[in-house]
């Protein structure tokens, strides 16, 4: 029975061997090397020069917020959603999920033609007689494209884990006296801690790599980690310094992931 | 009998156009241990939920201890209840899950600890205290369901079908260890099961239930010999339920024979349904019995051997410690005091309501 279940294993292993380690052997092997061959930790200590610091700071401060605003959206909907039954929960779950099926590239791209200075937002507002909006290629912009992007990915998990939670145990909240609030704040949140994990995860993890959605609505004005590691890649040519500050963020993202796994261990 | 504690006042509740409850009205004392029974989708348990204030009654009223609690929600009300799946709080420790409706109270640390170690004693789960729910078997998740209720000091507690997830063993245990701990609480037991025998260990009063109206209500010995109708004579343990004839007070006919009874008042000629308990059917020889028939099936069940005996055209179910092999011809007796004896109901409606309180 085992031997059989190795069998079945056997295609994934090969699948991740070839590109999940091997490709991730490579990035070790150039972020640590330079250019004759050489063991270096330049590539890694290149963080520290203040473009790749500023770049790097102004990722992890965008992916914060936007793995908080996605959650103060996200948490009620699927609260709401967690109290439905049946058919309705469906509907408003695949109207969440609809602009998944479309191209993510198309999506962010609509944006920035909504968001254009001559785009179509500021043609309503002008019609409206209100001044312009200029978010386009500013944080602002970013943002919005992350939370739009990445809000389904908080929707669901959230919803899993609320769905998950027994009427009872809520009745059991109401009953030894607590009232609305206290049931949200002792009950029902910290039994929604796996769903959250997930959740951040999901968001924060993508927002922080992103480069798409910085170059579409952010320009060439605010440059992210993302897009500094691959204009080192497509346009400098320099695979040991992209692999290197590669490394880092690989880093920062474990480090999230750790401070996560903490908390839920509270 | 004690004083009145809960008032259920002409109580109706429907979910989607399907009534649940029609009319409704119960009275609950002080101190009583009483047991809502029948099969699922009587509603039992939407009564219990109505009293827990889950549930809102479309019409009707509930008086609490004189005031009427009808609108209150559950959180302000003085009882508490052991949900079915326990329902306890998994991401807190034992100690915490009993310690939720204190802390929600402000109660002093001192006095809470004090508690905790009360009713840890009380369900007999000493040394608990740091545990957590996922941990416990079952039986011991219900007894800190009920230790997490109980430190509320509430008058009255709220059990809805407590012991349905437990095995036999261990439900037969916690039958008496319930029964325990309300003599040394003193106080309210309702009591939600479909489970006729642990009604019949427990309570001290029975209101057994049907499509949504009460059938009988009593003491376990009363429902028991002296059910009121068919379905409570079917709920509650076997029985022969046989249509007869009341031929004149005192006496009956039964399958074209006639029997001494002891019941008065049904008139004469008048058509009846007569219940008798398997274990109260006697097998006699033949020429000794009222009726005669032939034993068709023997099953050996421990206690007793059940038997069925075909006589007079009825299969009379019979539970006897003295074995009759199959193919007998055995002689068919009934004491005058285990015929008990039910009008006919007139029709599906009077059959639904059948009683009056």
């Amino acid at each position: 029975m085992k031997y059989k279940k190795n069998i079945l294993a056997a295609p994934y292993v090969l699948w991740s061997a070839l590109f999940i380690i091997i490709p991730l052997c490579m990035i070790f092997y150039y972020g640590l090397t330079d250019k004759s061959g050489a063991f270096t930790m330049e590539n890694i200590l290149a963080i520290a020069s203040v473009g790749h610091a500023k770049a790097l700071w102004r990722s992890l401060l965008l992916s914060l917020i936007s793995t908080i605003l996605c959650f103060l959206l996200a948490y009620p909907l699927a609260m709401i959603l967690a109290g439905k039954k049946g058919n309705q929960t469906g509907f408003i779950i695949l109207i969440f999920i609809l602009p998944m099926w479309m191209n993510f590239l198309l999506r962010t791209l609509a944006w920035q033609t909504l968001l254009e200075k001559t785009g179509v937002i500021n043609g309503i507002l002008s019609f409206l007689g209100l001044p312009p909006l200029r978010i386009i290629n500013t944080s602002y912009a970013i943002v919005l494209g992350m939370v739009y992007n990445f809000l389904p990915f908080m929707v669901l998990p959230l919803y899993n884990a609320l769905a998950k939670i027994d009427e009872n145990i809520i009745n059991a909240a109401k009953d030894l006296g607590a009232n609305k609030i206290q049931t949200f704040f002792r009950i029902i949140l910290p039994l929604s801690v796996p769903g959250i994990i997930s959740g951040v995860t999901m968001v924060f993890v993508p927002a922080l790599t992103t480069f798409v959605i910085s170059t579409l609505l952010g320009g060439s004005k605010v440059l992210l980690i993302g897009n500094v590691i691959e204009q080192e890649f497509t346009q400098a040519s320099n695979w040991h310094l992209g692999s290197g500050l590669s490394i880092v963020l690989m880093i920062f993202i474990i480090i999230n992931m750790l401070v996560t796994a903490l908390l839920e261990k509270e | 009998m004690q004083k009145e504690l809960i008032k259920l006042e002409h109580i109706s509740k429907s979910f989607d156009g399907q009534m649940v409850l029609d009319d409704l009205s119960l009275n609950i004392h002080e101190n009583e241990f009483m047991t809502l029974l029948g099969p699922s989708g009587c509603g039992k348990t939407t009564t219990l939920r109505i009293l827990g204030g889950f549930v809102n009654p479309d019409t009707g009223k509930v008086i609490f201890d004189g005031a009427d609690i009808t609108n209150v929600p559950p959180n302000k009300r003085h009882l508490n209840t052991v949900f079915q799946k326990y329902a306890l709080f998994t991401h807190m420790t034992i100690a915490e899950n009993i310690a939720f409706g204190l802390k929600i109270k402000n109660k002093p640390k001192s006095y809470i600890d004090d508690k905790i170690k009360y009713a840890l004693k009380l369900v007999n789960l000493e040394g608990y205290e740091k545990r957590m729910p996922d941990s416990l078997s079952g039986g011991q998740q219900q007894r800190i369901a009920i230790a997490r209720a109980i430190v509320n000091e509430p008058k009255v507690l709220l059990l809805d079908e407590p012991l349905g997830a437990l095995d036999l063993k261990l439900r037969q245990e916690m039958q008496y260890e319930l029964i325990r701990m309300k003599n040394e609480l003193g106080i309210t037991f309702i009591y939600v099961t479909h489970d006729q025998e642990e009604a019949l260990t427990m309570s001290d009063t029975i209101v057994v239930m049907n499509q949504g109206y009460i059938q009988q209500i009593g003491s376990p010995e009363s429902i028991y010999n002296e059910p009121e109708n068919a379905f409570v004579a079917d709920f509650i343990g076997d029985s022969n339920i046989i249509a007869a004839t009341m031929i004149q007070d005192k006496l009956v006919e039964i399958l074209g024979a006639r029997f001494a009874c002891v019941d008065t008042g049904f008139g004469t000629k008048k058509p009846v349904d007569v219940v008798i308990r398997p274990e109260d059917v006697e097998l006699v020889e033949p020429e000794c019995g009222t009726i005669k028939g032939v034993v068709t099936h023997l099953i050996f069940k421990g206690v007793h051997y059940e038997m069925e005996v075909m006589a007079n055209g009825f299969e009379w179910l019979v539970h006897s410690t003295v074995l009759s092999p199959v193919g007998k011809e055995v002689g068919i007796k009934v004491d005058p005091f285990n015929i008990q004896i039910m009008n006919k109901p007139e029709s599906e409606d009077e059959e639904a309501i059948a009683i009056e309180i």
